[in-house]
C-alpha cells in the first residue's frame, strides 16, 4: 500500500512523515510512506495525506501553483474514494472557503462550512487566540464508535495550534469537537475523507493511536 | 477546557545541551535528543530549545538538533536564539520546529514579526521578551541575552508585537530568573492582560505553587521552567497533580 504525503511547500512534513511511519510500524501495517510534490505520484496513492501549516490563502495558492495537483488529489479522494486525511490547514482546505486577512479564498468544498477567525469568549471575557495547547477531544455521538477514535476516551487530549476554525459546518460531517469558549470543530469526516484540526503528529501517544486507526481503513 | 501548558526549556550550545537534565544517568547528557525523549516520556506539554551558540556552525547544529528531535518525539517544539530573518524561521520550521521565538531582532526590525506571520501564520511566531523592573514601577525590555537595555516599555512592546503578528509571548523576568522565588506576577499579569495572545511565564520557578500563581494571579497560559526540572527538584507529574489540586486544568498523560 502506498501512502503519499502531499508536499506543496507548506511547512514541515518531516514530523508528519515520521509520525505516520511510526504509526504504520506500530500497527503492523506494511504501508510505504512517501512525501511527494508530483501530481503523478499523488494520483497513484492508496492513502493520501494533506498536511498544512500557515495561512489558508497561502496554502491554497501553493497547492494551485502545482499544475495538476488539485486534480490528482480530487481523483484519489473523490473519484477513487481512497482514505484521505487533511491535517490542520490541510483539514481547513476541505471547507468551502477560508477568510484570512480580510479576503475570502475558495477551498476544495468537500466539507460544508467556511474557515473563519476564532473569537472565543468565556464569562464575557475573550479567550486567548491562537487556540494553542492540549484540549479534549469530544466525539460526536454518531462517531463515538468510529474506528478513527478507537482507544480515545472523554479525557483524551490532543494538541491544537490554530487561530481560525470551521464554522457553519454540517453536523453530520462533524466527528469531534473541543471546548474553547464554546464548541470548536476538531475533526470532520465525510465517507473516506477525514480532516483533523489538531496535530496528531504532535499529540504523543494518543495522536499516534489516531494515525494508526486511520491507517487501518481499507483503501 | 484548554490545559495549562508546562514547558521545560533546554539551553543548547553548538548543538550540545549545556543546561539540561542532570539528575538521571544519561549516556550522553549533552545529547539534545536523549534529553527531549525524557521530557517527552515525562509528559511535558511542549519542549523549548534555546540556542545560545554565537557561530554560524552553531546555528546549523541547532537545525540538526530540531530535526533529530522531531524524528523521535511526537510533541510540539519551540526553538529560539539567533533568529534574525524570515529565512531563519523557514529553516527551523522545515527542520521540525512548530514555533520559532525571536527576541533582539524583532526589537531592531519589528517588521520581521509581520513578515514571518504572513508567511507561516501567527501561530508559529513567538516573541520572547526579557524584562527588568525599574524602581518607579515600569518594566524595561532588554535584548542580547539581557545585556542591552532598550528604553522600551515591556507592556507597550508586547501590544505592538501582537498587532504586528506575534502569536505568543515568552515573557522572562530578568529579576526573578534564577532566584527560584517565583515568577514576577505583576509583570506577567500586566502583559497577559494587555494582549490577546497566550503568554508563557518564565523566570523564577522554584516550586509548583509558583506555577499555580503564574496562572491564577499572573493570568499566564503556560509556565516555563529550566533548572527545577533539569535537577529533578520537581518532576512533571508532581507539578501537574499539584496544579490540578489547585483547580487548574492540566494534561495528565
Amino acid at each position: 500500500m502506498k501512502l503519499v504525503i502531499v508536499d506543496y511547500g507548506s511547512g514541515n512534513l518531516r514530523s508528519v512523515e515520521n509520525a505516520l511511519k511510526t504509526a504504520a510500524h506500530d500497527a503492523g501495517l506494511p504501508h510505504q510512506v512517501m512525501v511527494s510534490s508530483s501530481p503523478d505520484v499523488v494520483a497513484s496513492a492508496d492513502y493520501l495525506v494533506l498536511p498544512g501549516v500557515g495561512a489558508f490563502a497561502d496554502c491554497k495558492k501553493n497547492l494551485t501553483n502545482i499544475d495538476g495537483m488539485i486534480d490528482a488529489i480530487t481523483n484519489v479522494a473523490i473519484s477513487k474514494n481512497h482514505p484521505f486525511l487533511g491535517i490542520c490547514v490541510g483539514m481547513q482546505l476541505l471547507a468551502e472557503y477560508g477568510e484570512e486577512g480580510g479576503m475570502t479564498t475558495s477551498g476544495l468544498g468537500w466539507v460544508s462550512g467556511g474557515i473563519t477567525r476564532m473569537t472565543p469568549m468565556m464569562d464575557n471575557h475573550p479567550l486567548k487566540v491562537p487556540h494553542m495547547g492540549w484540549n479534549r477531544l469530544i466525539r460526536s455521538a454518531a462517531f463515538a464508535d468510529d474506528h478513527l477514535f478507537a482507544g480515545c476516551d472523554d479525557n483524551s487530549r490532543v494538541y491544537f495550534l490554530h487561530g481560525y476554525h470551521l464554522t457553519g459546518g454540517d453536523d453530520k460531517q462533524i466527528a469531534a469537537r473541543t471546548d474553547y469558549g464554546g464548541h470548536i470543530v476538531a475533526a470532520v469526516k465525510s465517507d473516506n475523507v477525514t480532516g483533523l484540526q489538531f496535530h496528531p503528529e504532535k499529540s504523543q501517544k494518543i495522536g499516534q493511536r489516531i494515525l494508526s486507526n486511520w491507517l487501518s481503513y481499507a483503501p | 477546557m484548554l490545559a495549562v501548558r508546562v514547558i521545560p526549556c533546554l539551553d543548547v550550545h553548538e548543538g550540545r545541551v549545556v543546561k539540561g537534565i542532570n539528575f538521571v544517568d544519561l549516556v550522553d547528557a549533552g545529547d539534545p535528543v536523549e534529553q527531549a525523549k525524557i521530557y517527552n516520556d515525562a509528559g511535558a506539554d511542549e519542549l523549548c530549545f534555546l540556542d545560545i551558540s554565537a557561530s554560524i556552525e552553531g546555528r546549523k547544529a541547532m537545525a540538526n538538533v530540531i530535526s533529530q528531535t522531531a524524528d523521535h518525539c511526537f510533541m510540539p517544539v519551540t526553538v529560539g536564539g539567533g533568529v534574525s530573518e524570515v529565512a531563519d524561521f523557514r529553516r527551523l520550521l522545515l527542520a521540525g520546529a512548530d514555533k520559532v521565538s525571536v527576541n533582539s531582532s524583532a526589537v531592531k526590525h519589528p517588521e520581521l514579526l509581520s513578515e514571518a506571520a504572513s508567511r507561516f501564520g501567527s501561530q508559529c511566531v513567538v516573541l520572547a521578551i526579557d524584562a527588568r523592573r525599574h524602581d518607579d514601577g515600569w518594566f524595561e525590555v532588554y535584548t542580547h541575552g539581557g545585556r542591552t537595555p532598550t528604553g522600551m516599555d515591556a507592556i507597550a512592546w508586547a501590544e505592538k508585537a501582537c498587532a504586528m503578528g506575534a502569536g505568543e509571548i515568552l515573557l522572562t523576568s530578568m529579576d526573578a530568573d534564577g532566584t527560584k522565588d517565583g515568577y514576577d506576577i505583576p509583570l506577567t499579569r500586566a502583559v497577559s492582560d494587555a494582549v490577546s495572545v497566550p503568554v508563557i511565564a518564565s523566570g523564577g520557578a522554584g516550586n509548583a505553587d509558583h506555577m499555580v500563581a503564574a496562572v491564577n494571579n499572573g493570568h499566564a497560559s503556560a509556565v516555563l521552567a529550566a533548572s527545577i526540572f533539569h535537577f529533578g527538584l520537581l518532576d512533571m507529574n508532581t507539578v501537574k497533580r499539584h496544579m490540578a489540586d489547585h483547580g487548574l486544568v492540566v494534561r495528565i498523560p
